[in-house]
Parts: C-alpha cells; sequence; structure tokens
C-alpha cells in the first residue's frame, strides 16, 4: 500500500512536467493550430541553458530556473519569427514540414555545440528524502510538483485576467475577428510562444534534475508523451493539458513499476490510438463539427 | 490503346534499357567498381522509399513520419522469411528456390505486414481531419524501433546478422522500374486522382463524392507497402540489421528526399534520392553536420521553394525530345510544328 | 414525389436551437429560394442537408431516401449535391480534371485495372475524357479545360464548382450563396447558368441567398427563416409584402 502511494507520488511528479510541456504544445495549437514539433527541443535546449547556468556562472537554483525560462522564451520567439511565421498561409503540411526541420536543427545545433555524451546535472536540489507517515518521498519529486502547480496558477491567472492573456484566448477563439478588435495578432503569438517555452524549458530543468542527464535528444520521448498528454486532454485546452498530464504521468509510472518498463512508450501510443478512435476531441473536449 | 501512348512507353522502355545496358558495359570495364554499384543500390533502395512515402505526404497530402517503421517492418520480416526460405531443413528436402524468387516472396510479405501495421494507425487517425497521422507516426516508428530491441527472435538489440543477400544490381534496377511504374499508373488512375483531390482541398472531395477516409487509408497503405519493400531490398543487400538505423533520423531523410524532389512528383522523388544518396558519399568530411544541414535544408526549402525542385510535375521523355527537337537553337533549320 | 423534403428538422447546439421545424418540400424542376438575415440558421440547415452535421431531430429525404446519419460523401452518392459560400475547388488541378474527380462513381475500373493499364482502363479514362469534356460544353468552358482552376476568372470558378457538383448527377443541387463576392455582371451571368441548367437538367434547385434581387429574379417559391424558425413561405411577391419578412429585413 505505502509502495502504492510512493508510485502514485511519483506519478504525479512525472505527470506534472509532462503537464508542463504539453501546456506549450496546447497554447500553440490553440492559436496558430500547428503542432510545434521543436516544443521538444525548446525544452531540451532550457536544461542546457540551466546545465550552463549552474555550471559557468554558479547561479543558486532559483537564478538557473528564471535564466534558463528567459532564454527559451526568446527561443520559442525566434523560432516563430524565422520559421513559422512566413508559412501562416502555406498548406498545412509545408508549416508541419518546417517545425519537423526546426526540431531537428536544434537538435543537431546542440549536438555539435555540446556533443553527444550526455552532460550531467549537478545535484542542484538536495536529495535527501522525506519521509511522511512511513512514505518515502524524494525531494526532487517534490520540488517538481510544487513549482509546476505553482506555474500552473501563475498560467491560469494570466490568461484569465491580464490583458495580453485575454488577448491570446481571442486570438485563439478567432484570429480575424481579434484583428478588428485592435487585438495586435503578432505579439499576441509571440507572447504566447514565450510563455509556452518557458514551460517546456521549466519542465526541461526539472527533467533533467530528476533523470541528471542532459543529452541532444532527451526531449524526443517526453515531448511526444506531452503531446500524447495535450491531445488526451483536449488540445487546445490549457486545463486539458495539464489533467492529459497527469494521466499519463500517472500511467507510465504505474506501468514502470507494475507491468513492464520497456512497454511504457508503446502503450502511452496505444492510449493515444484509444484516443483517437473513441473520442478524438480528448476528455475536455467539446465534440464540435468543423464549420464548413 | 492508342498508338500515341504506346510510342511513349517503347520510348521510355528504350530509354530504361538504354540505361541498364550502359551501366553493366560500365562495371564489366571496372569503371563501376563494387563501392559505386553499392551506392547504386541503395540509389534503389531509397527511390523506392521515398517514391512510395510521396504517395502519402506528395500525392495524399498527408505528414507520415514513421517511414522508417514500415521499412523496419519490411526488412525484419522479409529476412525472417528469407532465412526460413533458405534453411537447411528446406534444403535438404531438396527445395531449393531461385534467389529471385524467395526476395520477391519476402519482401512482397515484408510489404503485407507493413500494410497491417499501417491500417493499425491509419484508420483511427485517418478518419478525422488534422494532423494526427503526423504525431501517430512519428510514436509508431519509435515505438516498433524500441519492440524490435527487445525481441528475441529480431536479434534484440546486438540486431539480426547473416541476412541472406539476395539483392543485387539486376534485380534491384527492374525491381525499382516496376515500382515506380505502378506508382505513376495508379497516381494517375481515378484512385490517384481522388486521393489527389483530397490533397487539394479534403472538404471538396468529399462534397464531390469521394469517400475521403477510404481512399486516405488506402493511399498511406499504399505507402506503408512499398516502404516495406523498401525495407526488404534493403535487408537483403546490407546483410545486417541493426534496429537503431530505423529510428525517427531515417524518415526525416526520406522526407527530406521527398520534399527536395517535390512533393507530388515521383520523379521529383528520383532524381532527389539520386543526389541525397551520392552527396553524403561525396561530403564524407562533413559527416556531422549533415543531419544538421539536412534539417536546416528542410526549413529552408519550405520557406523558399515549398513546391521542391519540381512540385507536382513530372519530367516527361517525350517531351524532353521534343523541346530537344524542335529547339531553334539546337537545331535551326527545322520548324516548329504544332500537335506533334 | 418530393426530391428533397424534411420534417420537424430541429439541430441544437448545447442549450441553443440554432434550426426549430424546418419543413421543407420540393419537387423536380423547381427552385426554391432560402432566405434570412445573418446568423439566422441558413448555413446550418445547409450543413445537416448535405451531412456535414447531424440534426438533433427530425427528417430529411432525398429521392424518398433517409439521409439523416449518412456522411457527405453518401449523400452525395444518393442526390444531394452542392456548392460553397467561399468557392472550394481543386485549385492545383486543370478544370477538366475537376470535372473527372466528380465523375468517380461513373468510372468503372478497379485498381489493378488501373495500375497495369487494362483495356477496361483505357476506355472508361476515355468515356470519362468525353463526358466531361461534353459537360464543360454545357457550361462553355471547354476552352479552358486544360487551364488550372486557379487560374480562371472569378465568375468562372464559381461556375465550374456548379459544373462539378452537376457532375456527380444530383437529384438536388444545393447553391450556398453563390452571388457572394460576384459584381453585377457576373451575377448576371450567374443567374443565366442557374436558368440554363434548369433547362438542360432535371434536378430541383436550393438556393440559399443574401442577393434579394438575385432570389426574387429566379426562385418561384422562397422560404424566409429567421432564428431558426420559418417566418414566411410563398411567391415572390406574397414574400415581398408580407410584414414579417420586411420587419425582420428592414427593422422596425
Amino acid at each position: 500500500m505505502t509502495l502504492l502511494i510512493q508510485q502514485f507520488i511519483n506519478g504525479l511528479s512525472v505527470g506534472s512536467i509532462y503537464a508542463l510541456i504539453a501546456l506549450g504544445y496546447t497554447l500553440v495549437y490553440g492559436i496558430i493550430k500547428l503542432i510545434n514539433f521543436a516544443h521538444g527541443e525548446v525544452m531540451m535546449m532550457g536544461a542546457y541553458f540551466a546545465f550552463l547556468a549552474v555550471i559557468v556562472m554558479g547561479m543558486p537554483f532559483l537564478a538557473t530556473l528564471i535564466f534558463s525560462m528567459v532564454l527559451a522564451a526568446l527561443l520559442g520567439i525566434t523560432i516563430e519569427r524565422v520559421a513559422y511565421k512566413p508559412l501562416r498561409k502555406a498548406p498545412r503540411i509545408s508549416a508541419l514540414i518546417t517545425a519537423i526541420g526546426m526540431s531537428l536543427f536544434l537538435q543537431n545545433l546542440a549536438l555539435v555545440v555540446f556533443g553527444a555524451t550526455p552532460k550531467v546535472m549537478p545535484t542542484v536540489i538536495p536529495k535527501q528524502p522525506i519521509n511522511i507517515g512511513g512514505i518515502q518521498v524524494g525531494t526532487v519529486t517534490i520540488v517538481t510538483l510544487v513549482l509546476s502547480i505553482f506555474f500552473m496558477i501563475v498560467l491560469d491567472r494570466f490568461i484569465k485576467n491580464t490583458k495580453p492573456g485575454k488577448a491570446m484566448r481571442a486570438v485563439s477563439e478567432d484570429k480575424e475577428a481579434s484583428v478588428i478588435m485592435g487585438i495586435n495578432v503578432n505579439r499576441t503569438i509571440s507572447i504566447t510562444f514565450a510563455i509556452g517555452s518557458a514551460l517546456g524549458a521549466l519542465g526541461g530543468v526539472l527533467y533533467s534534475v530528476a533523470y541528471t542527464q542532459i543529452f541532444p535528444t532527451m526531449a524526443v520521448m517526453p515531448g511526444l508523451k506531452a503531446f500524447v498528454a495535450a491531445v488526451l486532454g483536449g488540445i487546445g485546452l490549457i486545463p486539458g493539458a495539464m489533467l492529459g498530464g497527469f494521466i499519463i504521468g500517472m500511467v507510465e509510472t504505474l506501468t514502470k513499476a507494475y507491468i513492464s518498463s520497456q512497454l511504457s512508450d508503446a502503450i502511452v501510443f496505444g492510449i493515444l490510438i484509444l484516443v483517437l478512435i473513441v473520442k478524438p476531441t480528448g476528455i475536455l473536449g467539446k465534440n464540435e463539427k468543423e464549420k464548413v | 490503346m492508342k498508338t500515341e501512348n504506346k510510342k511513349t512507353y517503347i520510348l521510355n522502355l528504350l530509354a530504361i534499357v538504354a540505361l541498364y545496358i550502359i551501366m553493366k558495359v560500365l562495371m564489366s570495364q571496372g569503371i563501376l567498381n563494387r563501392y559505386f554499384v553499392g551506392i547504386i543500390i541503395f540509389i534503389g533502395v531509397n527511390i523506392v522509399l521515398a517514391t512510395s512515402l510521396n504517395i502519402a505526404t506528395g500525392f495524399l497530402g498527408q505528414l507520415a513520419l514513421g517511414h522508417a517503421g514500415f521499412m523496419a517492418v519490411g526488412a525484419y520480416t522479409s529476412a525472417l522469411t528469407a532465412e526460413a526460405l533458405t534453411s537447411e531443413a528446406l534444403i535438404s528436402q531438396g527445395i531449393i528456390l531461385p534467389n529471385l524468387v524467395v526476395l520477391i516472396i519476402s519482401m512482397t510479405l515484408g510489404g503485407i505486414l507493413a500494410v497491417l501495421m499501417s491500417l493499425v494507425i491509419g484508420i483511427p487517425s485517418l478518419r478525422l481531419r488534422g494532423d494526427y497521422l503526423g504525431i501517430i507516426t512519428l510514436g509508431f516508428g519509435e515505438v516498433i524501433r524500441v519492440v524490435i530491441n527487445n525481441l528475441d527472435f529480431t536479434g534484440k538489440a546486438q540486431g539480426m546478422s547473416g541476412v541472406p543477400i539476395l539483392t543485387n544490381f539486376d534485380n534491384i534496377f527492374w525491381i525499382v522500374v516496376v515500382i515506380v511504374f505502378i506508382l505513376y499508373t495508379f497516381t494517375n488512375s481515378r484512385h490517384g486522382r481522388a486521393i489527389i483531390s483530397i490533397r487539394e482541398d479534403e472538404i471538396a472531395a468529399e462534397a464531390s463524392g469521394i469517400p475521403t477516409t477510404f481512399y486516405k487509408v488506402l493511399g498511406f497503405s499504399t505507402a506503408a507497402f512499398f516502404g516495406g519493400i523498401g525495407g526488404g531490398l534493403y535487408a537483403h543487400y546490407i546483410s545486417f540489421l541493426d534496429p537503431n538505423t530505423f529510428g525517427f533520423m531515417r524518415s526525416v531523410e526520406i522526407l527530406v528526399i521527398v520534399v527536395l524532389g517535390g512533393m507530388g512528383s515521383l520523379t521529383g522523388s528520383i532524381i532527389a534520392a539520386i543526389v541525397l544518396t551520392i552527396l553524403p558519399e561525396a561530403l564524407r568530411d562533413f559527416a556531422e553536420y549533415r543531419l544538421l544541414i539536412y534539417s536546416g535544408l528542410l526549413v529552408v526549402m519550405m520557406v523558399f521553394r515549398p513546391q521542391g525542385l519540381f512540385g507536382t510535375a513530372e519530367f516527361s521523355l517525350k517531351q524532353f525530345l521534343h523541346k530537344l527537337r524542335y529547339n531553334p537553337i539546337l537545331s535551326p533549320r527545322k520548324e516548329v510544328k504544332d500537335g506533334d | 414525389m418530393a426530391l428533397l423534403e424534411t420534417k420537424g428538422l430541429t439541430m441544437q447546439f448545447g442549450g441553443l436551437t440554432a434550426v426549430d421545424n424546418f419543413e421543407v418540400s420540393i419537387d423536380k424542376d423547381e427552385l426554391v429560394g432560402l432566405i434570412g438575415p445573418n446568423g439566422a440558421g441558413k448555413t446550418t440547415i445547409f450543413n445537416m442537408l448535405t451531412g456535414v452535421y447531424k440534426p438533433t431531430k427530425g427528417s430529411i429525404h432525398i429521392g424518398g431516401e433517409d439521409v439523416v446519419g449518412k456522411t457527405p460523401y453518401q449523400i452525395v452518392k444518393i442526390g444531394g449535391a452542392r456548392t460553397f459560400q467561399n468557392i472550394r475547388l481543386f485549385k492545383d488541378l486543370k478544370v477538366i480534371d475537376n470535372i473527372k474527380i466528380a465523375y468517380h462513381h461513373d468510372i468503372n475500373y478497379n485498381v489493378v485495372s488501373g495500375i497495369f493499364r487494362t483495356k477496361k482502363y483505357w476506355a472508361e479514362e476515355k468515356k470519362a475524357y468525353e463526358e466531361s469534356i461534353k459537360f464543360l460544353e454545357i457550361f462553355d468552358m471547354q476552352d479552358y479545360a486544360d487551364t488550372l482552376a486557379k487560374n480562371l476568372p472569378y465568375g468562372k470558378q464559381r461556375k465550374l464548382e456548379i459544373a462539378r457538383a452537376l457532375a456527380t448527377r444530383p437529384k438536388i443541387l444545393m447553391l450556398d450563396e453563390p452571388a457572394a463576392g460576384m459584381n453585377p455582371q457576373e451575377t448576371k451571368e450567374l443567374m443565366e447558368t442557374i436558368h440554363m441548367i434548369r433547362e438542360k437538367f432535371d434536378i430541383a434547385v436550393l438556393l440559399i441567398e443574401h442577393d434579394m434581387n438575385l432570389v426574387m429574379g429566379i426562385c418561384e417559391r422562397i422560404v424566409v427563416i429567421d432564428y431558426g424558425k420559418i417566418i414566411a413561405k410563398g411567391t415572390p411577391d406574397e414574400i415581398k409584402n408580407n410584414p414579417d419578412v420586411i420587419r425582420v429585413y428592414l427593422g422596425e
């Protein structure tokens, strides 16, 4: 029983990282209807930024986080400006191929700059397990969970209560109408990319702290799983991304603990296929048909 | 059949036979040594992989990111089948099949298994409008790799060695010719037109009476079938299968060929397959930058020349000769006649 | 028997009733106009008739066959063809190929004959080509057969879209604001095209339109809806003088 609870908490922690990354997919999809394949690589770059901040500049943990998130936000804005903006009116497949290209470009750039050998993330959070009523929980797990939930609340407040947040919702609802209403669409898209990328970087830093390794292809699997999480919860929906992230994290942890660690990836994609068959709009999605 | 069409077929066939003879002569003279023949065989494999992916991505307009997965399914199935067909048990019973027969049976089986996989992932995702196929094929490619890495009969991560060597220049040349012919006539049939109409406008296609889900699945599984065959050809040349060569990057390399050649142009894919197979060989010194360049190329192509080299047009030998013949500079005395 | 008949057709989105109890019956050779202010539910009705939406309640029969729950392409096969408000053509294909795609089901050969180009393939493709050319001749567009659809002038694009819909051999043709974005000259040509269709094809036509002059000029019956409900039915003259219609269109 205690073991199960322990796994449950681990699942929540892993899930919160997926949720953070899934938010980036969902925000961007909501606003420009593009699967931003490069999002996972922004997460990976975020981890490298944090590594540099700790090793080269010797920053403390919180400063590292902020440093990494700011740089990732800038990276996200740049990617959108360089690669996606020129293709807004192009066929969807062109934009998707660009996103794939961008994703690989960043991966290989990291490979050339940092090399293929994994970098080891130094222990930025002291790793002594905390004992709560007989249940052993790692500090990393707790910090991950707390930070993720904190930033999700911040995001929620931002979207609901601030002007740029409302603009984001308006643009994802109807781009043309937003232009007429005087919303600066380009700036709103940039803000969306910045926020999504910063959250992705946060996920990347937490991921690299939890798994201690940073390498150019580290984001491929968590990126994919986070996307599955976004679809599971309902792509384009912010609460959906969070819910999906937690579910996927939970499923993965429990599969690894009780079934097979090798199979866990296959099961996650099995879930995706199942969602597409049963309810393609996701758990929280409304069944709406495309307007013709 | 109209005589006009017959003439075109004969012209193309003559050109292909001529190419074959020239290459055979160059080989017998030692001008094309084993190293070059190896590259030519890889070109053949890449042509099969790229033209087949082009059906899904260029003609149907659906992003498929797991072609290496189908290739892997085809490669391993074909390798295992060929091993069974050439096993001691069969030989001791006096059943000795010719190499070509073993190759054709094995790779066809590989193609069929790839089709089954494509149906499992294609039917749920292609029922829907949207970009689900991209992500699901990406996941599929990764899962296949993980599964092969863990299965006993595929040799796990150590790979599978001693795959019967069956592919050679002669058979791959003609297999490529047949496959390209099939894909060409397929895309120019009423079924091909239905597939292209979905790329052009899915909603309009449905409103014109096209059962879009059926044709999306048909296009995608056609791509998977020949992707599997490409994998078989590869397996029976290289003889050693390493699961990690069928990763996501392999899928992207095939996609780059399609994009560079032009989505919707089979001849474009052929030219691009030739260029992108030779180029990395020629630029060995820059190998570590190859993937960086490939990925950068994808972005640059999409932003500046999304139609690739050929767009959706096909290279036509007949038109090419026509142009040469009536080119005022090359043959100034001949008059340009209409309707020749 | 009516070619198109709906009974109690209702569509609800969540709690909102977009279309309420819509009933219409259109016979062969009839041209019925469906008008109403923006947001009245015209397009929702169209989407139900063409299988894009499944109605919450009610029935739709085309040529006597129940089409509720059928997909758009199945409805096309049964005999309901449509055009779109913002023209949807296969832009990068030739005009003739746009028609040939609509002929898809009348071309009769399987994948294998298509790949190996059997006698049947050549015969059927030849037939498809000739039929398509004949069809373009009806619309006086045979000279554009090899033009890419995107290179046609606007009025001709609309004409091609109508021709493509008719090439599916429908029982009823549904036109969604065909005059949208047209100048007066193009609108005039469109009216001529619609007249021509009614002379040469044995079909019923349902027309959604904003342009009152067009509707009044060519429809013999008009249905007016507002807030999802039918508020008037009748001949153009009756509609012109109906106080409810005047109120809805001109405001009080």
